[in-house]
């Protein structure tokens, strides 16, 4: 495998795969809590809050980027304050992580939401009732029968990171080795001369690797489903 | 013994209520938006009313005055909720492990095989609730409820949901549950067969409001009270199973008084409630002769309520207890019925069906005043 692609399109996945892995790892836990709170709670301001966690699916995925790079770059208000510690996340890995993550985070809400919202509140109820603190509620019955929702909306996620292309050039541009992912290095094999065969590769790369996320997402499901559903 | 006061203004109903549930089964006892279920959601704690008490000795669930409101996970309840509701990403096993695991270490508790052995669910615990059948999720509800150490069970039309077959299936173990296991239950119901079967104590609810509360025999056997509607009504005797016999009949002794049954499953000595529905009974000044009822019962009218229609319920004091008959004003106005008049009460044997028929009769409790 690593001599059938070359140096160059090896470090595009591979850095695809880190980014995309470190943007779903960090935005499971908050999207959990974020399809949660939509789901169970009623609070001032929360459709300001479903507006902005939908916001990057609606906007041109441009300007979620230049968004980003105004306010995390390193003279942006976030930016100039992660840079004081020592953190930059423009034109690094991380920042891609940062624009994945963002981009990704409205697809694993909503298909959290929507499992956490098919819990019935019944059961936690009745686990109430038998002793359960609202946190082990949570952890004993609203987590586990969520998990069908949880699992397909983190393989969507770490899908949608993969192919992410237009807020992560926008935000961190096209540095190979540091934010050039397999999306951005298909761009750049188009725009030299003999660069379409390294693209085609890249292109098969993706395919298989979008597959294969949707195979086993599916597996999961169905297994989860198989055991929530009885015999 | 738990004392229990409730006030809640809903949009059109207004519950207030305030009785108390002595040791074993206490049936909340009223036709369907009386506000049982209120009432035992608010016992639960998942339904918080604008002022209330709910408080056994020094333990107190709720009371407004104080501030108090425990949450539904610090109250220590068993609920069995009409549609069971157990866990369905759980085996059975772990269902009925569910509330122990969050009892307090030291909480006085039931042993794992023993309600197993009870409820006769040893064979399903490795199964998921989605390959059970409506009785046998109903009993693992009951065993999960109690397997978690509660100071109180509640129970909320725990036999509703299932079909007659299933319902006699269950009902027993609720009698075991009554008669073998300390720990006081709640129970609400709109069928007058299963308060007659269970009831320690019934307290009748209408329009939430408390209409009546006492014995099962004292509740069901008032004519003023009728928490069911007339067509429920009927009044509950406690008999002694005589002999069994030969031609498929049962000999019971109601206070002096022989009763005749078909078959019934006790064994002679054993004691019972019989629940003799209203529209059962038939009212005669005489001692009637040439009558294929075998049943015949001397008494004496105690009270007569007229109904809104051209029926009237006419309570008798018998030997063997209260009876109630379910007749026409006009016929009560024929035979001049009256308090104070002796009348023989017929009961076609045949027409106490076996949900009717309890098993053994729990002490009597005390009912202080309130």
């Amino acid at each position: 495998m690593t001599d059938w692609l070359g140096p160059e399109e090896w470090r595009a996945v591979a850095l695809s795969l880190q980014v995309s892995f470190w943007a779903t790892l960090v935005s499971l836990p908050l999207g959990i809590l974020t399809a949660y709170a939509l789901a169970r709670w009623t609070f001032p301001g929360k459709q300001v809050l479903n507006g902005l966690v939908h916001l990057p699916l609606i906007l041109p995925p441009v300007v979620t980027g230049y968004l980003l790079l105004i306010t995390f770059g390193t003279r942006g208000p976030v930016g100039s304050i992660l840079a004081d510690w020592g953190i930059v996340l423009a034109f690094r890995w991380t920042g891609a992580a940062l624009a994945a993550g963002i981009m990704a985070f409205p697809l694993m809400v909503r298909a959290i939401r929507l499992s956490i919202e098919a819990v019935d509140p019944k059961l936690e109820q009745a686990a109430s009732t038998l002793g359960a603190s609202p946190g082990w509620v949570f952890l004993t019955v609203t987590l586990p029968m969520a998990l069908p929702g949880i699992v397909a909306g983190t393989i969507l996620a770490f899908a949608k990171a993969m192919g992410e292309f237009g807020a992560t050039i926008t935000f961190v541009s096209n540095i190979p080795g540091q934010t050039r992912t397999i999306p951005s290095a298909i761009y750049a094999f188009l725009q030299v001369p003999g660069g379409e065969a390294s693209a085609m590769r890249l292109v098969i790369v993706s395919v298989v690797v979008a597959m294969a996320a949707l195979l086993l997402s599916e597996l999961i499901a169905r297994r989860v489903a198989a055991r929530v559903g009885g015999a | 013994m738990l004392d229990i006061t409730l006030r809640h203004a809903f949009p059109g109903f207004t519950l207030d209520a305030t009785f108390r549930a002595p040791p074993g089964v206490t049936v909340l006892f009223g036709r369907s938006g009386s506000g049982k279920t209120t009432v035992v959601n608010a016992v639960a704690g998942l339904l918080m009313p604008d002022a209330g008490r709910i408080a056994a000795g020094d333990w107190t669930l709720l009371d407004t005055e104080r501030g108090i409101r425990l949450k539904p996970h610090r109250r220590r309840l068993g609920y069995i909720f009409q549609e069971g509701r157990l866990f369905p990403h759980l085996t059975v096993r772990q269902n009925l492990a569910f509330g122990a695991w969050f009892a307090p270490k030291d909480a006085p508790r039931e042993d794992m095989g023993r309600v197993v052995d009870l409820l006769g669910i040893g064979h399903l615990l490795d199964r998921r609730p989605g390959a059970l059948s409506g009785g046998e999720k109903s009993r693992v509800a009951i065993g999960r409820a109690l397997l978690s150490a509660p100071r109180l069970i509640l129970a909320d039309e725990p036999l509703a949901a299932l079909d007659e077959a299933r319902k006699a299936e269950i009902l027993p173990y609720f009698e075991r549950l009554r008669d073998e296991v300390s720990v006081p239950i709640l129970y609400v119901s709109h069928s007058a067969s299963e308060v007659a079967r269970l009831a320690t104590t019934v307290v009748a609810l209408d329009a939430g409001r408390v209409v009546a509360q006492g014995t099962a025999a004292e509740v069901l056997g008032d004519p003023a009270v009728l928490p069911a509607g007339a067509r429920e009504a009927g009044a509950v005797l406690t008999a002694r199973v005589l002999r069994h016999h030969d031609d498929g009949l049962s000999e019971l002794d109601a206070g002096g008084t022989s009763l005749f049954l078909p078959r019934i499953g006790q064994a002679p000595g054993s004691t019972l409630r019989v629940r003799i529905a209203a529209h059962d009974v038939i009212l005669s000044r005489t001692r009637p002769e040439g009558l294929s009822a075998l049943n015949i019962v001397p008494g004496v009218v105690a009270d007569i309520r007229a109904g809104d229609g051209p029926g009237a319920m006419v309570a008798l004091d018998t030997s063997a207890g209260r009876v109630l008959a379910r007749i026409t004003r006009r016929s009560a106005w024929a035979l001049g019925l009256a308090p104070g008049v002796a009348v023989h009460a017929v009961i076609k044997s045949v027409s106490v069906a076996p949900s009717d028929i309890g098993g053994q009769v729990p002490v009597r409790p005390e009912h202080p005043p309130i």
